[in-house]
């Protein structure tokens, strides 16, 4: 049993850290390190840039033009990008709906969508929750009604993240209203400029447009616009869980997080001494740094089960549960060093071009605003509840 | 990176499973005898026969030479089962010193014998002054004549009613060229001067605490003068096989806890259909999963470098209190009032698990030293 990198993962380590250093352009890497919305430009030139390097699908296997990589290659590769400020993949085109196409998807599908995923033709969006269907995913309502070679699609669809630049939805419809609730749920994919799709902005504590809610009135969706068979939505869905979610603890994230964390810690001054010398406060760092050292070890367990053929499935919902709850602690944290000056709050500055004339104004703008913006990781993708009671049922068989 | 065990690895898993499955429920222990100084139980004599007691040894000692995972392997079994045989107190724990400072003929006397299963020994480092810390001994060694006189005193020395001598560690007083260092001192039984009281621990284990009065030695019964770093090393092994005996502990608690709530019925159901109790269960999961996380970094950090060692021990440590702590307190409130019963099986976990905080330092003083050695980067 040993906790180090081979050779060559080390050697991979320095290939990915160089291409960060002389590929990732220096006011986009800023942009991000200040906490800095990035334009839909911004976010298409990077992958863009990791799409000629042939990483943009790093979780694609190589047969459908992905670099192939172990999942121990996609940790540390996931790491160096959040070391090094690189903006997070949009993931829902190159990390959901990819994956569910190449399972489930036709030849054709195949053909015509995955290209235009790897060279940023299409910016995908998710379709997943309803105003009334949010834990209890398969409740959804919307309804989707054969009409000879379409499907007529009416309902409502929410939290749907940075669907005001989407072009293409992957969207969970009901075509079977008699069927029991799972069986009745159709993977459906909706071009965004058809006639009654309209998205409405939802903006979130942090003053952020991050999420939308999308209204669908009489959409005519080809059924060949279908993934799977009708009726078969729910396994695409189900798929999309347990997917290489090797990466769900946000470990890469939230180390740069302590890292950073710890600089202005010790940069900021408390009675003439770094705050991170406070022992109140220093007490918090040990225990986050602690929380860091056992989830590091914890996801590589899940990373190497992973490599060695098995399939991580209800353990990467710990992860989950307990990467979150870090990430949010260090936000938590992040907000509190800074005191008096997590007060000022310049959206003009976070999710738009002004810019600060004071530095220490500048590093500090994002800290409050990410606190609240963080809160999202304990409720997405399954919240943390939920989590536990995926735990609870597949791994306890309670 | 790779975290399976060796196929002789896990063999070791299933022989001691077996083993341990093969051994009375810890509820029924209570009646059985102390044993007499010097005698070692009859599961021990299988331990020796099985190597067991070779295991954790370098090669060059008479041992297996057994790594980190070796020993997280045994040590997980033996908590797993509560097994009261003082593998840590009474053989690892000595035995690591004497193999990194014992000459050859001290090596003959006391090691392989320890090794064969015929004796038993024990360590005596902490003091009442001291709380947690090895390094600050009262406790001194002076030279007299060719040997040395010690005085001071000495708690909570796990498994001395046992042992067939005990290590004794001093500061060397004096005019002595190694004088304020640290010298661990070889003391039978039955030496004038040494006076021990024996008590048990809140979790049942045998303990003395012991006056030195004018105890003279022997220079043969002076183990090292300077024996500070080897203190550390040894200690660093105790606290990685201590984490592993818990996180083994955590789970049988967990298993235990995890069947209770499945065959208990309540309001009609049984108890684990209630949301609130399956979320509790969960969070009890998590906190084995990450401390079995942190006893895995100890146990394959013994071969780094002092610092970065003694770093994620310490970090180990401090994080597996605290969960065995959160272990045993949910594992008891999930049994409801059965939890708190000697017949049942659970609290008898639950025990061992709060009190594992106070054997080898506790989370605070743990965090302590993580807090100190913090890197700000």
């Amino acid at each position: 049993m040993n906790l180090t990198f081979t050779a060559e993962e080390q050697a991979f380590r320095q290939e990915v850290r160089h291409f960060l250093e002389t590929s990732l352009p220096a006011a986009i890497r800023e942009r991000v390190r200040l906490g800095r919305r990035l334009t839909t430009d911004d976010h298409i030139h990077w992958q863009n840039l990791l799409g000629e390097h042939g990483w943009l699908g790093a979780n694609w296997p190589a047969a459908h033009g992905g670099p192939g990589w172990s999942p121990v290659q996609r940790h540390i590769f996931d790491e160096e990008c959040a070391a090094a400020h690189a903006p997070t993949v949009v993931p829902f085109g190159v990390n959901m709906v990819a994956p569910v196409l190449m399972k489930f998807g036709s030849e054709t599908q195949q053909r015509h969508y995955l290209p235009r995923i790897l060279d940023n033709r299409d910016w995908w969006c998710q379709g997943y929750s309803e105003p009334g269907a949010g834990s209890d995913l398969a409740s959804l309502r919307t309804r989707a009604e054969r009409d000879g070679d379409y499907y007529v699609v009416n309902g409502q669809k929410t939290w749907t993240t940075l669907g005001q630049h989407a072009n293409m939805m992957f969207c969970l419809v009901r075509t079977d209203p008699n069927a029991k609730k799972q069986a009745g749920i159709s993977f459906l994919l909706i071009d965004m400029a058809t006639p009654g799709v309209s998205v409405r902005p939802l903006i979130t504590l942090d003053g952020a447009h991050e999420v939308n809610e999308v209204f669908l009135e009489d959409v005519r969706v080809p059924v060949a616009n279908r993934v799977g068979a009708e009726g078969e939505g729910w396994t695409c869905a189900k798929f999309l869980l347990t997917h290489e979610r090797t990466g769900i603890a946000g470990l890469g994230h939230a180390k740069q997080a302590l890292h950073h964390l710890k600089a202005l810690a010790s940069r900021l001054q408390h009675r003439g001494k770094p705050l991170l010398e406070q022992p109140i406060f220093r007490q918090r760092v040990v225990k986050a740094e602690l929380e860091l050292m056992a989830l590091e070890v914890t996801n590589l367990r899940v990373i190497a089960a992973a490599r060695d053929g098995g399939v991580p499935g209800a353990e990467s919902s710990l992860l989950k549960v307990r990467g979150s709850e870090l990430r949010q602690e260090l936000s938590d944290l992040t907000r509190r060093a800074l005191g008096p000056a997590a007060l000022p709050f310049f959206p003009d500055f976070l999710y738009g071009d002004a810019e600060l004339a004071d530095v220490e104004m500048a590093e500090a703008a994002a800290a409050s605003p990410q606190y609240f913006n963080r809160r999202k990781l304990s409720i997405y993708g399954g919240s943390n509840e939920i989590q536990k009671s995926i735990v609870a049922k597949t791994i306890l068989g309670m | 990176m790779d975290f399976s065990y060796s196929d002789e690895q896990r063999m070791l898993a299933e022989t001691l499973e077996r083993l341990v499955a093969d051994q009375p429920a810890p509820e029924r222990r209570a009646s059985q005898p102390d044993l007499a100084a010097g005698q070692c139980s009859p599961l021990w004599h299988t331990f020796a026969e099985l190597g067991l007691l070779h295991m954790p040894f370098d090669e060059s000692v008479g041992g297996l030479g057994g790594d980190g995972t070796d020993l997280m392997i045994t040590m997980q079994a033996l908590g797993h089962g509560l097994v009261p045989e003082p593998y840590l107190a009474g053989l690892l724990l000595p035995g690591d010193l004497l193999a990194r400072l014992a000459d050859a003929d001290q090596r003959a006397r006391w090691l392989t014998p320890l090794l064969e299963g015929e004796h038993q020994l024990a360590l005596a480092w902490q003091e009442s002054s001291a709380r947690y810390d090895i390094h600050a001994i009262a406790t001194s060694a002076q030279r007299h004549g060719n040997g040395w006189r010690l005085d001071g005193s000495k708690q909570l020395v796990m498994g001395a009613d046992a042992a067939a001598a005990i290590l004794v560690t001093a500061r060397i007083a004096g005019e002595h060229p190694d004088a304020d260092r640290l010298g661990i001192f070889l003391i039978p039984p039955g030496t004038p001067g040494l006076t021990r009281s024996d008590y048990r621990t809140m979790d049942g284990q045998p303990a003395s605490d012991l006056i030195l009065e004018s105890v003279t030695l022997d220079g043969q019964a002076c183990l090292s003068e300077n024996a500070a770093a080897a203190l550390d090393a040894t200690f660093a092994v105790g606290i990685a096989a201590l984490c592993a005996q818990a996180v083994g502990a955590m789970q049988s608690s967990c298993e235990q806890t995890l069947a209770f709530l499945k065959e208990r019925r309540q309001f009609g159901t049984p108890l684990s259909t209630f949301q609130t109790l399956q979320h509790r269960m969960v969070d009890m999961h998590l906190h084995l999963e990450q401390a079995r996380s942190m006893a895995i970094l100890a146990a394959t950090s013994l071969d780094r470098p002092a610092p970065e060692r003694d770093y994620r021990i310490a970090a180990a440590k401090a994080y597996c209190g605290e969960a065995a702590r959160f272990v045993a307190e949910q594992a008891i409130q999930l049994h409801g009032a059965m939890g708190m019963t000697e017949e049942c099986l659970v609290s008898h976990y639950a025990k061992h698990l709060v009190m594992f905080d106070h054997y080898l330092g506790d989370s605070d003083y743990h965090l302590e030293y993580v807090s100190e050695h913090l890197s700000a980067a």
